[in-house]
């Protein structure tokens, strides 16, 4: 469990169309509400069509740059298994990586051009990176939506900081639709449920 | 109170309460959502122009009209404004007039990365620069000011890492003014040579004011720490300074950065063993410097490329790094992709098929030439596939038959109608297809004059595509389903064999558009499938090999079927009852 008192790093990492962008709002909105000063990176246009995509989230006293750099990240918040690999430079040398075990093919491995890596878990805990696998399609079917990865992924995170599970779902509360509150609120308690650190 | 905001909603607010009652842009990435969260104030008329230029002669005109005005606009869109924005300078203005516009250094959706503070030097107008989304508040509202009181358009330049990013600002109330009173002034307003040599006079009057000003402008700073290192800084570069050599450096931070205030700047460099500029893109600022005979440094330690980060000016200053873990292997990329269900797909496709030469446009559909697809000959600009397909079948006379220009709906309606004018009247034969899918696709579904919406979501008359092309003097107009790939190849192999100009209108609405209904998703029989990869060729995302077979993903794909009509042994079928071929 790590406190969260001086300032924290969280990157959010996936797939265009995951849902990257209203987790990072999600987590500006919990830090905010704490009374940190908070920068948050977007990823809009092109990027968003499929590709790699990458928030930030950052939070302290008084934030400057809206990014962070390689190996300047608290926690690397992975929603799918190669764009993990792919960010891993990004994590500080304590810092965790919470990863989804979704894999999505990229179009260069769809057109054969590419092969997926295979075992990517174990070959990034080789690196010695502090890593926790969830099944997040699973856990998100199971609160009813396979679009929900995002919310699960957020509980999933919520597990290793110290805030209280209320301040996350108020902040969920107020950033997603109403119609989807119940199914993400759903989606978050699995996750925050399914703590399997390494 | 305290609200998140992303730089593009914080000057949104800002022109809000600075009473600013009209809007015209046309959407660009990243400056898009000003104008959409400009557009939700009930107090402020908003509009989505066909372009740029349009945009700021609206706006220029409401200003002329007596209202505080304002356009948005990425950095390749002020070269489409550029008209306007010099000859603006000349006339000023008659309510405050603000222009934003979004660099994208780094080019995450751009075609180039140019500078939009050269438009500042050379149009002779103030430019601000914010670097969080307080800063754009604050900067966008006080730009109103500015512009009344030196009677000139004012500049507000932003970046990608500032329009989209969110930090947080307290929020004003707005300040209520009465629609100035429009007086006639043909000296000021009415640029002929005779009006506008006087009017150029008083723009180099208004700079040395301006030059002025800037001496005393709130919006210039500095934050003194130790003397050893002057750090010279503006925008979003100003955070990563910050954030790399933290309170021990001086920073002289610049929210004015046309023109500059020279004398304080001198005056900081005189205070400081080593001078720094520390910019994005081009030594604007340096050259500045140096031509005012003030000794700096920056180009020579900094990149003129892309996006800068704390790390590279602690290790250009400092000689410090980062460690970083690194994953052991190549890893494939990801690149973006057309979305599953997509309506450009079929397109693509089939051109590829055909073998023609295609010259492409801006939007969604440039990622027609990344691979598989890989149809698109060239990308330039908005609008340049028509025009350029022009001078391409001139040059070369008969290939008229192997070539098209594609476009989407609103590139036609923004800079594609007067290349299609060209065409027609130039005596040319060559095919255009429009790819309209109902909608601005790439900056996020902004409506445009083809949709039947305005920004403010109201419904208006439906400009058609086709009665265009028609008054324009096309006869070749034909519209089809993109969906319907035999139909499609037909009409291609048709209209480029006429001897005259054609118009495809390839008419489907973007898959992820709301309202837009999604045929039940597909499957594959593993008995049939041959693991031929035919299927593959159409690049859908929602196809992969599974267990040596094909297989659809049931949750990505959307039931558009074109990966059934590329099966040669029937092996993908709907996973719906009947024969569905999508919405």
């Amino acid at each position: 469990m790590i406190s969260v008192h001086d300032s924290i790093n969280i990157m959010i990492v996936g797939v265009g169309g995951q849902g990257t962008l209203l987790a990072s709002r999600v987590l500006g909105n919990v830090f905010m509400h704490r009374g940190f000063d908070v920068k948050i990176s977007e990823v809009h246009g092109m990027s968003q069509r499929g590709g790699s995509v990458v928030t930030y989230v950052r939070c302290g006293e008084k934030v400057y740059s809206p990014i962070i750099e390689p190996g300047c990240a608290d926690y690397v918040l992975a929603f799918e298994q190669l764009e993990a690999a792919r960010w891993l430079s990004y994590l500080k040398e304590d810092g965790v990586l919470v990863a989804s075990s979704q894999q999505i093919d990229p179009m260069p491995v769809i057109t054969g051009a590419a092969k997926y890596p295979e075992n990517i878990f174990a070959t990034i805990e080789e690196t010695g990176a502090r890593t926790m696998v969830v099944d997040a399609l699973a856990l998100a079917e199971k609160a009813g939506s396979s679009k929900a990865v995002n919310t699960v992924m957020l509980g999933a995170l919520s597990s290793l900081l110290d805030i209280p599970a209320a301040e996350w779902e108020s902040a969920l509360a107020e950033t997603v639709p109403e119609k989807f509150k119940d199914l993400n609120i759903a989606a978050f308690r699995l996750g925050r449920g399914d703590q399997s650190e390494k | 109170m305290d609200k998140m905001m992303i730089g593009n909603e914080a000057v949104a607010r800002g022109l809000w309460e600075a009473g600013c009652s009209f809007v015209s842009s046309y959407p660009g990435t990243p400056s898009t959502e000003i104008s959409e969260f400009a557009a939700k104030y009930d107090e402020v008329y908003a509009e989505w122009a066909p372009n740029e230029k349009v945009a700021v002669e609206a706006s220029l005109g409401a200003s002329i009209g007596g209202a505080r005005s304002f356009s948005a606009m990425k950095h390749v869109g002020l070269n489409v404004a550029a008209d306007p924005l010099f000859t603006a300078s000349y006339t000023g203005v008659g309510a405050g007039m603000v222009i934003a516009v979004a660099d994208d250094q780094g080019m995450h959706s751009s075609q180039n990365e140019q500078d939009s503070r050269h438009y500042a030097v050379s149009a002779k107008l103030p430019m601000l620069e914010p670097a969080d989304s307080a800063e754009c508040r604050d900067m966008a509202s006080a730009a109103f000011d500015l512009s009344e009181r030196f009677d000139t358009p004012v500049l507000l330049r932003l970046s990608t890492r500032v329009s989209h990013s969110q930090s947080v600002l307290p929020l004003h109330s707005r300040l209520e003014l009465p629609l100035k009173e429009y007086v006639k002034d043909v000296k000021k307003n009415v640029m002929m040579p005779a009006m506008a040599r006087g009017r150029h006079t008083v723009v180099e009057k208004r700079m040395l004011a301006l030059s002025a000003y800037a001496e005393e402008c709130p919006f210039n700073r500095v934050e003194w720490g130790d003397t050893k290192l002057g750090i010279v800084t503006a925008g979003i570069a100003y955070q990563y300074v910050k954030e790399a050599l933290g309170e021990d450096v001086s920073v002289f931070k610049l929210g004015m950065v046309n023109p500059l205030p020279i004398k304080a700047l001198r005056d900081f460099a005189m205070k400081v063993d080593r001078l720094v500029v520390v910019e994005e893109l081009d030594p604007v600022i340096e050259d500045s410097l140096k031509a005012a005979g003030i000794a700096c440094e920056g180009k020579s330690l900094f990149t003129l490329e892309g996006e800068y980060t704390a790390a590279m000016i602690r290790e250009k200053l400092l000689g410090e790094t980062t460690e970083k873990r690194v994953y052991p292997e190549e890893l494939p990329a990801r690149p973006p992709v057309m979305c599953s269900g997509c309506p450009h797909r079929g397109v693509f496709y089939t051109l590829k098929k055909l073998g023609l030469t295609v010259f492409g446009d801006i939007g969604c559909y440039t990622l027609g030439a990344a691979p598989p697809l890989s149809a698109i000959d060239t990308t330039i600009c908005m609008g340049a596939s028509i025009s350029g397909l022009h001078g391409f079948n001139k040059a070369r006379p008969g290939s008229e038959k192997s070539s098209v220009a594609v476009i989407g709906d609103s590139t036609f309606m923004h800079s594609g109608m007067t290349g299609l004018v060209n065409m027609v009247y130039n005596k040319g034969a060559s095919t255009v297809i429009v790819l309209d899918n109902r909608i601005t696709g790439m900056t996020g579904h902004q409506q445009n004059p083809t949709t039947g919406k305005t920004l403010k979501e109201e419904p208006t008359p439906e400009i058609s595509i086709a009665e265009v092309a028609k008054a324009f003097g096309v006869r070749r107009v034909v519209t089809v389903d993109p969906a319907d790939l035999k139909e499609l190849e037909r009409v291609i192999k048709e209209e480029t064999a006429a001897d005259e100009v054609s118009v495809i209108i390839a008419r489907r609405p973007c898959a992820l558009l709301k309202g837009v209904k999604h045929g039940a998703p597909y499957k594959i029989d593993r008995e049939k499938c041959r693991a031929c990869r035919a299927c593959f060729k159409i690049g859908c995302p929602a196809i992969h090999m599974e267990d040596g077979k094909a297989a659809v993903d049931q949750t990505l794909c959307v039931g558009c079927g074109l990966c059934a009509q590329m099966c040669a042994f029937g092996a993908i079928e709907s996973t719906a009852k009947g024969d569905d071929l999508g919405a």
